[in-house]
């Protein structure tokens, strides 16, 4: 075992939802605890911090990668959009649309993960089978609704932003 | 749980790691894609003093295809081989294998590197090393060794990689021509570690085998290969019975018993698996060597 370090103060900017954003945080800061603690963005949730829930899904590049997993030092140069940035009640995005009309969410807690990915996901798929929607979310975990109702609302998604473009 | 305090270091070329790595000696760690280093910092499992952190290394992203093999840099995420055309061209059983590595959200970051140099065997990606009979490039304060698998990999979670030592890519290379390969793999959900797993390559010449080589994921303590030729050699693909290896597999598999199976479950599974991938690699190498001479 080493000896523990002094906590070591670094200066952090990642662009998130298309804005600059600042914060002095320690090197062991991570996206998940920066985006919420440090900027004040808690619509990305925190499952278990190991990878395997899902709830912390954030796109960097355009790309769903585990916010828990990733350190915000190592976010600098990197475009992250999170649910904030995917649309607002006013205006909601396809997907958040799409849940809302097919009861996808119950507690919600699990939501904003699943919304990141399914974004991505319709980007590459944008006419998915009921099969590959199924897949598309099987790394993000539903403690309330069963799923079937998710996979609906990935279906309906992909209508909705095809109607709307 | 948080990552106990570190010093993050982003060298900017391979020299510079190195040389971080070998300032910070054991109380240092490599941080590639972070998908496995990443939960053991945040359980606390480990608190290494120094990150070195990769990601900003240039030229370690790319894949390169050879005559001879596909190169993978450290760079390289699992999505990034996954969707390489050329590298499925030359190599078609490494994108058939990583689409099984976790979720697509875990392949854009981890790295194939970084799960050959993680060296569970658990992961997909060594025993493709190993049935590729594939090699690590490794860069230190010396210069730069050439590592086979098989001196590569020690034992669980445990590699001959010198703590001041970089792998800057992997070689896996190309099968001879009219080897069939295949891989298969059961989970409790799909995208999670495997109960068991089983890659394949067979050859298959004037429509009898001529080879058969098995590895395997989740059900031994280091990734290696079993050679069944001798079980199925000169005999007619659609003729061969398969049981015929499993006194081969058996020998080689060390299964251990978890809450998701027990280890005669996961041996039962690999058996299974192994005759599955067999057949399914046996007439791969048809079609592929079919293909081949009407191109
Ligand atoms: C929920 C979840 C599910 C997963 N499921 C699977 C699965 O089914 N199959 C599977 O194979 N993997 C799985 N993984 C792990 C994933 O594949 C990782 O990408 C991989 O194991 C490690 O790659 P990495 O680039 O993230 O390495 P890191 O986590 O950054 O590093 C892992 C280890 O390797 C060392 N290391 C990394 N790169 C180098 C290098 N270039 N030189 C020297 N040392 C290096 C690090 O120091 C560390 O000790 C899963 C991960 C998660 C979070
Ligand atoms: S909190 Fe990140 S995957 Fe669960
Ligand atoms: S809606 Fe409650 S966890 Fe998914």
């Amino acid at each position: 075992m080493s000896e523990p370090v002094a906590e070591e103060l670094l200066d952090v900017t990642v662009t998130v939802n298309d804005v600059p954003r600042h914060a002095r945080v320690p090197a062991r800061r991570l996206l998940s605890d920066f985006l919420r603690h440090d900027l004040g963005l808690t619509g990305t949730h925190v499952g278990c911090e190991h990878g395997v829930c899902g709830a912390c899904t954030v796109l960097v590049d355009g790309a769903p990668m585990r916010a828990c997993l990733m350190f915000a030092v190592s976010a600098q140069a990197h475009a992250v959009t999170t649910i904030e940035g995917l649309g607002t009640i006013e205006a909601m995005g396809p997907v958040q649309q799409a849940f809302t009309e097919c009861h996808g969410l119950q507690c919600g807690f699990c939501t904003p993960g699943f919304v990141t990915t399914i974004t991505a996901f319709l980007e590459d798929n944008p006419e998915p089978t009921q099969d590959e929607a199924r897949e598309a979310i099987s790394g993000n975990l539903c403690r309330c609704t069963g799923y079937q109702n998710i996979v609906k609302s990935v279906l309906r998604a992909a209508e909705i932003k095809a109607e709307r473009s | 749980m948080k990552p106990a305090p570190f010093v993050h270091h982003a060298p900017r070329t391979v020299e510079e790691a190195v040389g971080v790595l070998e300032r910070v000696g054991h109380d240092g760690k490599v941080l590639a894609g972070g998908q496995s280093l990443i939960p053991i910092l945040n359980m606390r499992l480990a608190s290494p003093a120094h990150l070195v952190d990769i990601n900003g290394v240039a030229g370690l992203d790319r894949v390169e295809v050879t005559d001879d093999a596909v190169r993978v840099g450290a760079l390289v995420r699992h999505a990034g081989l996954e969707s390489h055309e050329a590298a499925y061209a030359a190599s078609p059983l490494l994108r058939r294998t990583v689409r099984h590595v976790a979720h697509p959200a875990i392949r854009n970051r981890g790295t194939t590197v970084g799960s050959i140099a993680h060296a569970d065997a658990a992961g997909e990606m060594p025993a493709i090393l190993a049935l590729t009979d594939g090699l690590v490039e490794a860069v230190g304060p010396s210069g730069t060794r050439e590592i086979p698998w098989h001196d590569f990999f020690l034992g669980a979670l445990e590699t001959s990689l010198a703590p001041d030592e970089l792998a800057v890519a992997v070689r896996f290379p190309r099968l001879p021509a009219a080897t069939g390969t295949a891989f298969a793999e059961r989970a409790r959900r799909h995208g999670d570690y495997a109960m068991a797993g089983v890659a394949a390559a067979v050859a298959v010449s004037d429509g009898v085998l001529t080879s058969a080589r098995l590895s395997f994921v989740s059900v031994t303590d280091v990734p290696g290969v079993v050679d069944v030729t001798a079980a199925v050699h000169g005999q007619a693909p659609e003729e061969v019975d398969w049981a015929a290896c499993d006194d081969l597999v058996r020998a080689h598999l060390t299964p251990e018993s978890d809450i998701h199976a027990t280890a005669e479950y996961r041996a039962m599974l690999a058996t299974r698996l192994a005759h599955l991938t067999l057949a399914r690699a046996a007439s791969d190498s048809i079609s592929s060597s079919a293909g081949g001479s009407a191109a």
